[in-house]
């Protein structure tokens, strides 16, 4: 083999622009071929999180199953009725950024301390029949360290939790972070949310809840050590299935079948 | 001990590339809160440490030298991109704990550290044999660290509860200390004193 110069100005050029080609060629070429993969995994992800707050995973036997009898629905929150918006063009931090499509919340109104409050919702109703079978309404408010985002999926009556998911918290390991804690959730199965009146009941305690209380089916173990935590779980609680949340949507579904 | 031998476990104890290089130590600190991550994070630095040694020493006799850091970085980057994209498509919730840190190995100090110092110089087999005991160093440490924090920070390794943790009736409080980035920063002091201490008997 001939003795190149590699440090001549020719040797440069055809180094660095073959390398270049060569490299981007073959990046390109993998990440088109894992491209599907990967989609398919974001979406798999997101529907694990909200077939799993009710629990679904394990009636239906997989995500997939499940996902296959919920209906994804957009609702216009302060009306509380569905909306013609296609649910796959929906995108949470993308509507909390478009004038309009949010409203900033007053200190009295900002039970959950999320500041900003968007105006339409993505929700999912899995069905039975005909019937309601589980309505996953999407919730969020200030912990500790920041926001908990989760699921919060609610029976047919529409008045009785079947389960509570988050799935994008800042809480302490070991103490607030406990809400990811299996028999933390398993509490909230069978909770109730309203009281007669109307009232949003449901909330987390400090302590144990006792069996005799009255409250018993609207009270919640609290997490020790995690008092902050707890308390925001409440807020999100009393704030998104108030007037300001899906209450509308809820009177509405009950007066009406979807 | 045979040449190939001493090119692969040098790095693994003697030329350790975190405990006595002191290269890499960032993303040592950020990524092994929990064991299973830490795994993952050190496969890819050992694939894209090997592999970019055996790139580099390929084309080091037509590399120019002025641009041979450019050269290096597109290798090294462009294997970075593949490990990442890779981990996206086959281990979707790792990649996602590890978020940021994969893209980072193409700033790791290991990586350039070594294709500077030694793919530049030798062929390519011994040159891959070099990377891959340096990231097999990475991950000895990284292991270790792993493996201590995730015991003390929430009781479990790889999620399997080893103490019994208060809240499932156990006696093991989980704290943050070990887990948290910031606090774990001393053991960067640690390191630190012990660097000093060698620098001043090599004098």
């Amino acid at each position: 083999m001939p003795k190149i110069n590699k440090d001549s100005t020719l040797n440069i050029t055809f180094v660095g622009i073959g390398l270049c080609l060569l490299c981007s060629a073959i990046i390109s070429f993998i990440a088109i071929q894992l491209r599907p993969v990967q989609d398919s995994n974001i979406v798999l992800d997101m529907q694990k999180k909200i077939v799993s707050s009710a629990g679904l995973e394990k009636v239906y036997g997989s995500v997939e199953n499940a996902m296959s009898n919920i209906k994804t629905l957009i609702i216009d929150l302060d009306k509380g009725e569905i909306v013609d918006i296609n649910p796959d063009s929906y995108e949470l931090a993308k509507e909390l950024r478009e004038d309009g499509k949010y409203k900033f919340l007053t200190a009295e109104e900002d039970v959950a301390s999320i500041k900003k409050r968007e105006k339409y919702s993505k929700i999912y109703i899995e069905y039975k029949g005909n019937e309601i079978n589980t309505l996953i309404l999407p919730v969020r408010g200030y912990g500790l360290w920041g926001i908990l985002y989760g699921y919060l999926a609610i029976e047919g009556d529409l008045n009785t939790v079947a389960g509570l998911e988050f799935y994008e918290h800042k809480e302490t390991p070991g103490l607030g972070a406990e809400i990811d804690n299996p028999k933390w959730k398993a509490l909230w199965k069978g909770k109730k949310i309203y009281q007669d009146n109307g009232e949003v009941s449901l909330k987390v305690i400090k302590g144990s809840v006792l069996e005799t209380s009255d409250n018993f089916s609207y009270e919640i173990d609290g997490l020790s050590g995690a008092t902050l935590t707890c308390n925001g779980v409440s807020n999100l609680i009393a704030y998104w299935m108030g007037n300001d949340g899906f209450l509308n949507f809820i009177n509405n579904l009950q007066k009406i079948d979807v | 001990m045979s040449k190939y031998s001493e090119i692969l476990f040098r790095p693994v104890f003697k030329e350790n590339p975190i405990a006595l290089q002191m290269l890499g130590i960032c993303s040592a600190l950020a990524v092994t809160s929990k064991l299973y991550p830490t795994l993952i994070m050190c496969v890819a630095l050992t694939v894209t440490v090997s592999l970019s040694n055996f790139f580099i020493s390929m084309i080091r006799n037509i590399t120019p030298s002025n641009i041979r850091i450019i050269v290096q970085m597109t290798i090294i980057s462009s294997l970075v991109i593949l490990v990442d994209q890779a981990l996206k498509a086959y281990d979707y919730e790792t990649s996602k704990t590890l978020s940021v840190f994969v893209g980072l190995i193409i700033t790791n100090c290991i990586v350039m550290g070594r294709a500077e110092a030694f793919a530049m110089q030798n062929p390519p087999g011994v040159s891959f044999l070099d990377g891959f005991g340096n990231g097999l160093g990475y991950s000895v440490i990284l292991i270790i660290l792993g493996t201590i924090r995730e015991l003390f920070g929430t009781g479990t390794i790889l999620e399997y509860e080893v103490f019994p943790l208060v809240q499932n009736g156990g006696w093991y409080v989980p704290n943050n200390f070990f887990s948290s980035t910031s606090s774990f920063l001393h053991f960067n002091w640690f390191n630190n004193m012990g660097f000093k201490g060698m620098a001043k008997r090599s004098d």
